[in-house]
């Protein structure tokens, strides 16, 4: 047994090679996006970028029919986009082991919100899974998929910035022998969701809940912490971390499943404390559930909804003395916001909107930061692919006379992701719009992944590249960046330089797949399960 | 807060390697018998932004992020970077700093000045601190890419972990083909 520090990311890669996963897909999206680049570096997996959150999910999904074992990963909005296969196929169950990795962005480091991931565990009726820890998220990982055969079920694996992002020592273990081998089997009743099907299913879905919330008050991932006193904590994930660091004296009550809650457990604790509290990030998901329990519990009327917690903020809940760093005098300090990087082709692109005073329906990606000043060249930006259909949306509520000052903007990735539907709308519907594809051939804002207009796979290999040209519209025409339309409305624009930063290659070491320390002290052995053909870029 | 915890801060600007100074110096405390925790934000870091990495080592960590003015050490690579992260210092705590100004868009646009006098404003508070002119000692190293190695090299100096710890980090995580000027910019980080 080797021990190495990974993030939590690398040990979900490590726990999907551990589990015997054979097919893995994902769209890049912080903090979620080195998962699926880790898992890549195992050559016994299938792994693949998708187009966006639901192709991946699909999948994963068909790979279960198949029989394999299969993983995604994706940010919290993307599972909105992948929220209509998961929602059935939860009803479905799974063949091979199906695991969903969500990361949540509490505090929105980079994200357009801070939705909370677990309600989509009650709302698709499927267990979630939430580990505190690198070490943690490499075996829950494993356990992920057991429960997932075992239950006949989707299951939810949820990370958040600080545990994909975040380093911790673990202890790496084997890949999984035995697994059955994936072929087909027809199986109508369970796999053909028609309502007469998909009628007999729910009973079977509502089942397996109660099957998981009793299997949840015996199994060790759910454990209670005995402390001193009369204070007690129930939590899960990084909140297990700061409740630990400033209460340490406390009874804990760990859940490692955070959905179904085992009600057993959580009654036979709270019986045993005088003052409960739930330490939970975001939303008041527990502290709900326990209080239509009956039982008396302090959370968000301390603890803060908004943000992300750190252990200072729970300290500050809880009405602890807070030691003070150094006295500096307080003066104004200039921001530093990241910027465009030199020699982007954007740059250009958003300086001329700006001129014409165009009005700028944006989008998600690197482009987005037009939105900053000195460009303050975009004035919308909702979601992925909403560029263009916003466009459309403000030309038909506008008049004439400002119709033509409506641009919507995107990126070549997320154009492919979901903006492609945006733009058919655009021309069927005739709106006098116009639509720019900021094509720079990469998915540049995740740390430059590949997409089917770029070429090659995750693996390296050559895939022959789609042309936006030939698939936008027979409209479209190519711009330079210095030729920005806007007097005559189109629906299609495109502006092709490649991303400035492409071939910039980290000249440190990719993450290693398998950084092992055999002898923690003396002797240093690194080991990677196959040398790489090139190092997978990430973000700094 | 466990009190056998000790935490440093690194503090630096997107593209300057404070990343990858995290991940040597979270190898090597693991090699020395440390559990050990590291927090930062990847994403936007890239692109210029301020960047944070929280290192964390001690006999058991629980929370990655360090308590606010509960930093032992502030290892910054960056002038303001590190004055912004200063009150997060607790008193009696180091500063191992990159003598270096970057200017960021706020300051290039005329929006915003750059404050005066950081490294007396630095030692005002913590009068030991450690003002390293990195630049200068990368490219004598012989590759101006290994300012955070020299930097690690005189952050090295202000800890008790024994110097073929740090080696065996440095080449472990470092290229093959970069590793002797990293080792020479450590040396002259360590002698700074």
């Amino acid at each position: 047994m080797s021990q190495a520090i990974l993030s939590g990311n690398e040990a979900f890669a490590r726990g999907a090679f551990e589990a015997g996963v054979r097919v893995a897909s994902a769209y890049p999206g912080t903090p979620s996006t080195e998962i699926l680049e880790n898992v890549a570096q195992y050559p016994e997996i299938d792994s693949s970028w998708a187009p966006n959150e639901k192709v991946s999910l699909e999948v994963a999904i068909g790979a279960s029919f198949g029989g394999a074992r299969a993983m995604v990963a994706m940010k919290h909005v993307g599972l909105n986009v992948a929220a209509d296969p998961f929602m059935t196929m939860s009803y479905i169950g799974v063949r091979g082991g199906l695991v969903v990795v969500v990361c949540d962005d509490p505090e929105m480091h980079s994200s357009q919100n801070e939705q909370d991931s677990r309600h989509y565990a009650r709302l698709g009726k499927a267990p979630m899974l939430e580990p505190a820890d690198s070490a943690e998220a490499l075996a829950f990982t494993r356990l992920a998929f057991e429960l997932s055969e075992q239950f006949d079920t989707p299951v939810l694996l949820r990370s958040n910035t600080r545990i994909s992002h975040g380093k911790s020592i673990v202890t790496l273990g084997e890949r999984v022998t035995g697994l059955p081998e994936p072929k087909i089997e027809r199986n109508p009743g369970k796999f053909v969701m028609l309502p007469g099907n998909a009628r007999k299913r729910h009973p079977v879905v509502e089942q397996r809940l109660l099957d998981l919330k009793a299997w949840g008050c015996d199994h060790e991932i759910n454990r209670i912490e005995e402390g001193e006193g009369e204070i007690g904590v129930i939590t899960a994930g990084i909140s297990y971390q700061y409740a630990k660091e400033v209460l340490p004296k406390a009874h804990i009550l760990k859940l490692g499943m955070v959905y179904p809650l085992p009600e057993q457990l959580i009654r036979d604790f709270a019986a045993r404390c005088k003052t409960l509290y739930v330490i939970e990030e975001l939303d008041p998901f527990i502290e709900e559930q326990v209080k239509a329990m009956g039982i008396e519990v302090k959370g968000k009327e301390i603890f803060p909804i908004c943000g992300e917690f750190t252990p200072s903020r729970v300290a500050a809940a809880l009405g602890l003395p807070q030691p003070q760093g150094v006295a500096v005098p307080s003066e104004p300090l200039p921001n530093r916001p990241p910027n465009m990087c030199p020699g982007c082709s954007h740059r250009g692109v958003f300086f001329a909107l700006k001129r014409l005073g165009a009005f700028v329906t944006g989008d998600i990606g690197c482009y987005t930061l037009g939105a900053l000043p000195p460009l303050s060249a975009m004035d919308t930006c909702v979601c992925m692919g909403a560029g263009i259909s916003n466009a459309t949306g403000v030309a038909k509520a506008l008049g004439e006379a400002e119709r033509s000052k409506v641009v919507g903007v995107m990126g070549d990735s997320t154009f492919l992701h979901s903006g492609i539907t945006s733009l058919m709308d655009m021309a069927y519907s005739n709106t006098p719009a116009t639509a720019i594809i900021l094509d720079n051939r990469i998915t540049a804002m995740t740390g430059r992944q590949d997409h089917p207009g770029s070429g090659p796979t995750l693996p390296g290999i050559d895939a022959i590249p789609l042309t936006l040209r030939r698939s936008a519209a027979p409209s479209a025409s190519a711009t330079s960046r210095s030729s920005i339309p806007t007097t005559s409305p189109g629906p299609s624009r495109l502006s092709t330089k490649k991303c400035a930063a492409r071939n910039l290659r980290w000249s440190s070491p990719a993450v290693p797949a398998c950084s092992t320390v055999t002898d923690a002290g003396s002797g240093v052995r690194r080991s990677s399960s196959r040398p790489k053909p090139a190092p997978p870029a990430r973000p700094a | 807060m466990s009190p056998d915890v000790k935490n440093i801060l690194l503090a630096g600007v997107g593209g300057q390697g404070t990343l990858l100074a995290s991940e040597i110096l979270s190898e090597t405390l693991m090699l020395a018998g440390f559990d050990v925790k590291k927090s930062e934000v990847h994403g936007m870091s890239q692109r210029g932004g301020s960047v944070t990495s929280h290192v964390r080592y001690g006999k058991k960590v629980y929370s990655p992020l360090i308590p606010d003015g509960q930093v032992d050490v502030l290892f910054g690579f960056e002038l303001l970077e590190t004055y912004r992260y200063l009150p997060t210092l607790r008193p009696g705590g180091a500063v191992v700093v990159n003598d270096l100004k970057i200017m960021p868009s706020t300051v290039a646009m005329g929006t915003e000045s750059y404050p005066e006098n950081i490294p007396g404003k630095i030692r005002a508070v913590c009068p030991e601190a450690k003002i390293v002119d990195g630049l200068d000692l990368a490219l004598k190293a012989g590759n101006i890419r290994t300012v955070n190695t020299v930097l690690l090299g005189a952050l090295s100096q202000r800890m008790e972990i024994a110097e073929e710890l740090w080696l065996a980090g440095l080449k472990k995580m470092v290229p093959e083909r970069f590793l002797k000027e990293n080792l020479a910019a450590f040396q002259l980080g360590r002698q700074a």
